[in-house]
C-alpha cells in the first residue's frame, strides 16, 4: 500500500498553499459566483417566477437578457433561483456520505477483522454499481422529493469516501508515534481523537469538494428523468423542462445552454478545488486523472499502488 | 495466479448475488403490490386475491425471495404490468441489440478523441496547448450527458445532416417490409441514426481518456530508458509510439471496462433525448408507466454487465501489466 501523505498536514498550510494554486483561484473564482447566487438568488433575480403568457419562448432581448422559457418566464431570474437547489443537493448529499463514508473509514481502518471485512464487501457493492441506474430506480420507488433525491445520492457514494479514508487511516495508525503512544497506554478513544482523526480531516475536506461536484452533476441526471421534485427549481430540472417543450428542435437555444453551461462551471469550480487540495495534502498520490467519476480507478492505485 | 482468479469469480458472484438481493428487496420495499394499484372494471377484491395468488404474492417473504431467486435460474425476469404482459426479457432483448454497438461506437469516439488530445497535451507539455487540451479534457468531463446531446441537436444535427431522433427511417422501414432495400443501405440507415448518441457519450468520457493518457506518456516520457532512447538518435514520435503508449494502454483498457458503469448512466439520457430505443430509453419508460418488472429486469441486467466489465478489467490487468503482483 502507499503510504498517503507521510507528513503530518495541518489544514492551515493547506489553504495557505491553496492561494497559490492557479486553477484553484480559478475554482473558487467560478464558485463565488454562483455562492452568491445561491444565497441572495431572490433579490438578484429581476422577474418572479410566474407565467406570463404573451412573452413565450422569446429570444434575448434587453428586458430578457437571457430570453424567456415555454411558458414565458425570464430564463436569468431561473437561472438565478436554480443555483441555490442544484448547489443545495450537492453540499448536503456531499456532507451526508462524508460523514457515513468518513466514521465507516476511520472505524474500519483503525480497528480492522471482520466488521471491516463485512463493510469493505458493502463497499465494493457500491463501487461496482452503476450509480445513475440505481439512483433512477431508487427515485422512481421512493417518490420525489428533494430530500429523498439528496439521501439517495448520499448513499450511492459514501463507498468510495470510505474507501480513500480507510487507506489513511492504515497509514496513519502503523506511524511510530502512533505506535508509541498506544504502546504507552492510550486508549482507542484517545489515539483516534487526538491522531488519527486530525490525521484525516484534511483528506476528507478535499474529498467532500470533489463529492459536491459529483451530487450536482447527479441531480440533474435524476431530474432530467423527471424524477426530481415537482416543487424545485435547479438547474437539472430547467433543463428536463427545455428539453420536454422541444426548445432543441425549436432552435430555442437560449433556454438550453444556459443551465447547462452553469452545471459545467460549477462542476469544473468543485473538481479544481477539489483536485488542488488534494495534490497538495498528498503530492505523491499525484492526482493523474480526474477524479470525482472514477473513485473505483484511484481506489485500485491508493490499495495496490 | 489461480488463486487471484478464483478470488476475482467469488467477487464477482457475490456482487452479482448482492444486487440480486438488493434488487428484490429495493422493489419489495414498496407501499403496496403489484396487485393493489390495479384498476379495472372485473378488479374485484377477490379478483386481485386470485391476482395475488397467481403471481405468489400470498406467500412469505422469504418463499417470494426463493421464487424468484428459482425464476432468475431458467431465465425468467417475470412479466411486464403492461398489457398484454410480454416477458421481461422480450422486452429487453431488442432495445439492448441497439444499444450495445452504439456504447460501442461512443467508445470508439471516445478513445480516439481522448488518447489524441491527451497525446497532443503530453507532446507539448507545459505549452499552451498542453493547457487547452486539459482544460478542454475537463470541460468534456464536467458536461451533463444530456445537455451535450441536447446541444448536437441544436448545432450540430442539421450542420451534419444525421437525424436527431430513432432508430431507423420509417420510410425505409416500410420498403425493407416490400423487400426492395439492400441490407447496406439499412446498415447505413442505422449507423447515421448512431452517430449522435454515440458521439454525445464519447465526448463526455473523452475528457477521462484525455488526462489518464497525458499522464501516462508524461510519466514514461520522463524516465531514463527514454532519454536513451533519444540519445540514440531515435525520433521523439518513434519514443512515444514504441515507448510511452503501450504504457498507457494499460490505463486506456482498464478504464474503458471501468467507466461501462458510469457510460451506462450516459445511455440513459442520450437515448432520452434522441429517442433512441435502446435499454436507456426502455428504463426510461418503464418508470413514466410504473412497470416495475420491465425496470427491475433491466436494471439487473445492467448491474450484471456492469459486474462482469470489471471482472474483465481485473482478469487483463495482469495480461497488459507482468509487474502486477497478485494477491
Amino acid at each position: 500500500m502507499t503510504d498517503v501523505a507521510s507528513q503530518p498536514v495541518a489544514p492551515h498550510t493547506v489553504f495557505a498553499a491553496l492561494r497559490h494554486n492557479r486553477s484553484a483561484q480559478i475554482g473558487i473564482g467560478l464558485l463565488m459566483l454562483f455562492l452568491v447566487a445561491a444565497l441572495f438568488g431572490s433579490w438578484l433575480s429581476p422577474y418572479s417566477l410566474s407565467p406570463s403568457k404573451d412573452e413565450i419562448f422569446q429570444p434575448p432581448s434587453r428586458a430578457h437578457w437571457l430570453g424567456t422559457d415555454d411558458a414565458g418566464v425570464d430564463m436569468l431570474s431561473l437561472i438565478i433561483r436554480g443555483a441555490r437547489v442544484s448547489l443545495l443537493v450537492g453540499v448536503a448529499s456531499a456532507l451526508v456520505a462524508m460523514v457515513i463514508g468518513g466514521t465507516v473509514g476511520v472505524l474500519t481502518g483503525y480497528f480492522g477483522g471482520r466488521i471491516d471485512s463485512v463493510l469493505m464487501r458493502v463497499t465494493d457493492y457500491f463501487l461496482v454499481i452503476p450509480d445513475v441506474p440505481l439512483m433512477v430506480v431508487a427515485a422512481a420507488l421512493f417518490g420525489r422529493s428533494l430530500q429523498n433525491i439528496i439521501l439517495i445520492i448520499a448513499l450511492i457514494y459514501w463507498a468510495s469516501t470510505a474507501r480513500m479514508i480507510r487507506a489513511q487511516t492504515r497509514s496513519v495508525r502503523e506511524r511510530t508515534y502512533v505506535r508509541r503512544s498506544r504502546a504507552m497506554g492510550a486508549s482507542n478513544a484517545r489515539v483516534l481523537l487526538t491522531h488519527v482523526v486530525p490525521q484525516v480531516v484534511p483528506l476528507l475536506l478535499a474529498l467532500t469538494v470533489l463529492q459536491v461536484a459529483l451530487g450536482i452533476y447527479a441531480e440533474t441526471f435524476v431530474t432530467f428523468l423527471g424524477l426530481g421534485d415537482p416543487s424545485a427549481v435547479s438547474w437539472g430540472s430547467i433543463l428536463q423542462a427545455a428539453s420536454a417543450s422541444s426548445a432543441q428542435t425549436n432552435g430555442a437555444w437560449w433556454s438550453v445552454v444556459p443551465p447547462g453551461l452553469c452545471v459545467t462551471m460549477v462542476v469544473v469550480g468543485f473538481t479544481l478545488v477539489g483536485q488542488a487540495l488534494e495534490e497538495e495534502l498528498n503530492p505523491r498520490l499525484r492526482v493523474g486523472h480526474l477524479s470525482f467519476r472514477h473513485f473505483s480507478l484511484r481506489i485500485r492505485e491508493v490499495e495496490h499502488g | 495466479m489461480t488463486r487471484y482468479l478464483l478470488k476475482r469469480l467469488a467477487f464477482a458472484a457475490l456482487t452479482i448475488f448482492a444486487a440480486l438481493t438488493v434488487n428484490f428487496i429495493l422493489f419489495r420495499a414498496l407501499p403496496g403490490d403489484a396487485v393493489s394499484g390495479l384498476k379495472c372494471r372485473q378488479c374485484t377484491p377477490e379478483f386481485k386475491e386470485a391476482q395475488r395468488a397467481a403471481l405468489g404474492l400470498d406467500q412469505s417473504l422469504w418463499q417470494q425471495y426463493v421464487l424468484y431467486l428459482k425464476g432468475l435460474l431458467h431465465g425468467d425476469l417475470g412479466n411486464s404490468w403492461r398489457p398484454p404482459h410480454p416477458t421481461v426479457w422480450s422486452q429487453l432483448w431488442d432495445p439492448i441489440k441497439r444499444t450495445l454497438p452504439m456504447i460501442l461506437l461512443g467508445t470508439v469516439f471516445s478513445v480516439v478523441i481522448g488518447v489524441s488530445l491527451g497525446l497532443l497535451a503530453a507532446w507539448r507539455r507545459g505549452s499552451m496547448l498542453d493547457r487547452t487540451a486539459t482544460g478542454m479534457s475537463l470541460a468534456a468531463y464536467s458536461m451533463p450527458t444530456q445537455w451535450l446531446a441536447l446541444l448536437m441537436v441544436l448545432y450540430l444535427a442539421g450542420w451534419l445532416g444525421l437525424p436527431t431522433s430513432g432508430v431507423k427511417d420509417p420510410d425505409l422501414e416500410i420498403a425493407q417490409l416490400l423487400g426492395d432495400v439492400g441490407w447496406w443501405e439499412l446498415f447505413i440507415d442505422q449507423l447515421r441514426h448512431m452517430i449522435l448518441p454515440a458521439l454525445a457519450i464519447g465526448i463526455v468520457f473523452a475528457g477521462d481518456y484525455a488526462i489518464i493518457t497525458r499522464s501516462a506518456l508524461v510519466e514514461t516520457l520522463s524516465e531514463d530508458y527514454v532519454l536513451t532512447a533519444r540519445a540514440k538518435g531515435l525520433s521523439r514520435w518513434t519514443v512515444i509510439r514504441r515507448h510511452a503508449l503501450p504504457n498507457a494502454a494499460l490505463p486506456i483498457v482498464t478504464l474503458m471496462a471501468l467507466s461501462l458503469g458510469t457510460v451506462v448512466g450516459g445511455v440513459l439520457v442520450v437515448e432520452y433525448v434522441f429517442s433512441y430505443s435502446g435499454i436507456g430509453l426502455t428504463v426510461v419508460q418503464a418508470i413514466s408507466e410504473r412497470d416495475y418488472p420491465v425496470l427491475q429486469g433491466a436494471f439487473l441486467l445492467l448491474t450484471v454487465a456492469v459486474v462482469f466489465a470489471n471482472l474483465f478489467a481485473d482478469l487483463l490487468y495482469p495480461k497488459l501489466d507482468p509487474r502486477v503482483v497478485l494477491r
